[in-house]
């Protein structure tokens, strides 16, 4: 490839949003003063030390962190190679590393002076995750998730509906995460006077893949500190699995000029890559959607495709912009798992250590089953268990005794 | 370079009378009805043709015009099928101005050269790609305007004066103002309001304005005829299409006549308007 190699893979984007041809600000006219009113909003609180020092107040003793750096021998032993630590996201208040990003967005949205969030949802837990940080700053919470995710993820609406938010069952397209995204761009455009977006993942127009992207980086700065006092170095890999990519970016982003640091992006293969599946980095090309350019899944007329994905929260067709650009560089390594390997993992960790994950970074620990076997026992490999498994449980549950 | 849509806007100005602006859905509810539906809109009253390019994330639409494209995609509609409808269209109409309305990644994957290529040799005039604010003119906006084709851009409540220069710099054809914040069918515009905001972008720009959004019947569209340069009409057309099928969606003998019939109605509310004088 004729792509040349940054100094740095982490001074992006540019000041239109770029992350090489990826990312930018691809909305309706109606949108783009709020977006650039979001960027002016942002730089000036990304500048203010009251803003950061009231966030830190927060992340310390209402969501919990830092989060702890976990060994997880019995997992090393059972793999038998490397030396296996799980960033502990799932933890967090609300139980994803979701609440993060969302607690960084509402302080921008009472900055800005909005009185109305809403947000989209895959599997809930960005849901979950808005709906208490509005109950917790007494803001209207509207929530859009597909009707199959509602289905597939009941207690996530209950939790949501019980935080006082209004969920909306999302009837068009594919009924997923994709059209839960259609849906609250359209309320956005239609309610644009006093409402903020709120979005889940590192996706969508310029500022928000950065934004989101900055609000997830404690977790890559916190295993960066909790490394160096357990070990006394940095690890040797990163893993997580990917929808949109932010419990990775915020992973990955702080360690992307390390250059001994391996890094493992880790899409979802649902059935497999040459049938349904949600592996956007594999399986697709560079369009533009959702206000950015990255990589999707869609034929050859540019219609956008059906994902598919056993887990709600990576049932998306594209990812994304910055972990395109990522891929195209060259700098991480993007793998995916199918629905049994993601399956396979979560029994596997909730026996040996006790922790049910949730099914997205069960795709993560799928491919940590087939990396850490092959690596000396010295290596470092740190693991993002960004949710916890409570909400798949009916349906891990009905599928397991399905099989049996 | 002048476009049909420059010689039709002038045309209309010497007639002292506001354009009537329809959109359908190409490909809705199948090729050969929906190119049937397009030779009767002027012959029924409409005066620029907007094309709908169907995609499977309309973000800026309302439930209708979402049903019409999937309807369209579902029997095999394509972007290179909806230049062959223009080409078809063009073979007994040359004087019509057509605009494709749609969103980017269609054109995006058809290739920008070879789509602006294809777009004029088969007679297109326009385009209008919402997800392309003035932030992305490299992207089209540009290349649309050196190939000779009009590149339409929205305004809306919220481009404020700061903004509007940005907006209209290289816009040309006309400017469409969307006259409410919102998704297309949603709520209905207040044609006062709608006068002031024409009244402040002509401030900016000597450019025909058209509104639409929230148009849908003929005492609608003259109302806004009466202080803008044009009405535009879409999802009002597009139900009276549906409304026309058969339980299973398919097109039926009363299909054509259903959207002529309410473009022909909606073209006397037009006609009627008494225009401001300017």
């Amino acid at each position: 490839m004729n792509i040349a190699k940054p100094n740095s893979y982490r001074s992006g984007p540019d000041e239109r949003g770029h992350f090489g041809i990826f990312g930018g600000r691809f909305v309706a006219e109606t949108l783009m003063p709020l977006i650039l009113d979001l960027e002016k909003a942002y730089t000036a609180a990304k500048a203010d030390p009251a803003f950061q020092a009231e966030m830190n107040g927060y992340l310390k003793n209402y969501v919990g962190r830092p989060s702890p750096l976990y060994f997880a021998e019995r997992l090393t032993e059972h793999l038998g190679g490397a030396k296996i630590y799980l960033k502990r996201e799932e933890l967090n208040h609300t139980g994803s590393h979701k609440v993060n990003n969302v607690l960084g967005q509402i302080m921008l949205a009472r900055r800005m002076g909005k009185k109305r969030i809403i947000a989209e949802t895959g599997a809930g837990q960005h849901g979950v995750a808005t709906a208490t940080l509005c109950a917790r700053f007494g803001l209207e919470c509207v929530v859009y998730m597909g009707a199959v995710d509602v289905e597939r993820q009941q207690p996530n609406v209950i939790r949501m509906e019980m935080l006082g938010a209004k969920v909306f069952p999302v009837q068009s397209g594919t009924r997923t995460l994709k059209d839960a995204m259609n849906e609250a761009l359209r309320d956005w455009v239609t309610n644009v006077h006093n409402t903020f977006y709120c979005i889940g993942t590192v996706a969508g127009p310029h500022p928000y893949p950065t934004l989101v992207r900055d609000f997830q980086s404690v977790i890559g700065n916190e295993t960066k500190a909790q490394m160096q006092e357990i070990e006394g170095r940095l690890p040797d890999s990163l893993v997580a699995c990917i929808g949109g990519g932010s419990n990775a970016m915020g992973l990955f982003h702080p360690f992307l000029d390390d250059p001994s640091v391996e890094i493992f992006g880790v899409e979802a293969a649902g059935h497999g890559l040459t049938q349904l599946h949600a592996a956007s980095i594999a399986g697709g090309r560079p369009g533009v959607l959702h206000g950015n350019r990255t990589y999707l899944l869609m034929d050859a007329d540019g219609q956008i495709q059906d994902a598919h994905s056993i887990s709600a929260g990576l049932d998306y067709p594209g990812i994304g912009p910055e972990h395109s650009w990522l891929h195209e560089v060259g700098r991480v390594n993007y793998l995916s798992a199918t629905d049994d390997e993601a399956l396979a993992a979560f029994q596997l960790l909730s026996k040996l250590e006790g922790i049910i994950p949730a099914l997205e970074p069960a795709h993560a620990i799928a491919k940590v089953m087939e990396l850490a076997p092959k690596r000396p026992k010295d290596h470092l490999m740190v693991v993002n268990l960004s949710g916890r498994g409570d909400k798949d449980v009916p349906q891990v549950g009905d599928i397991l005794r399905g099989k049996k | 370079m002048t476009t049909r849509i420059d010689t039709r806007f002038a045309e209309l100005k010497r007639q002292g009378r506001a354009a009537f602006v329809t959109y359908v859905m190409a490909g809705d509810p199948d090729p050969a009805t929906s190119l049937e539906i397009v030779k009767a809109l002027p012959k029924s009253g409409a005066d620029v043709i907007e094309l709908g390019i169907p995609f499977t994330d309309p973000m800026a639409d309302g439930p209708s015009i979402q049903a019409a494209g999937l309807r369209a995609l579902k029997v095999g509609m394509t972007l290179k099928k909806t230049l062959e409808l223009v080409r078809d269209f063009r073979k007994g109409d040359n004087v019509t101005p057509l605009v494709l309305m749609g969103y980017y990644n269609p054109i995006y994957i058809y290739g920008v050269d070879k789509f602006l290529a294809d777009a004029k040799t088969s007679g297109v005039d326009g385009l209008i790609i919402v997800d392309l604010p003035p932030e992305e003119d490299d992207e089209l906006c540009i290349p649309a305007l050196k190939a000779g084709l009009n590149f339409i851009r929205l305004a809306t409540p919220t481009t404020d004066d700061k903004r509007l220069p940005a907006v209209l710099a290289n816009t040309s054809g006309f400017v469409y103002y969307v006259s409410i914040a919102g998704i297309t069918g949603a709520a209905a515009a207040d044609a006062n309001a709608v006068g002031e905001a024409v009244a402040r972008i002509k401030r900016h720009t000597g450019l025909p304005i058209c509104v639409g959004f929230g148009i849908r019947t003929p005492e609608a569209a003259r109302a806004i005829a009466e202080k803008a340069d044009g009405s535009v009409v879409g999802t009002a057309l597009v139900d009276a299409l549906k409304n026309s099928l058969d339980a299973e969606g398919r097109a039926t003998a009363k299909t054509v006549n259903a959207v002529a019939e309410l473009t022909a109605a909606l073209a006397q509310g037009v006609k009627g308007a008494q225009q401001a004088a300017e």
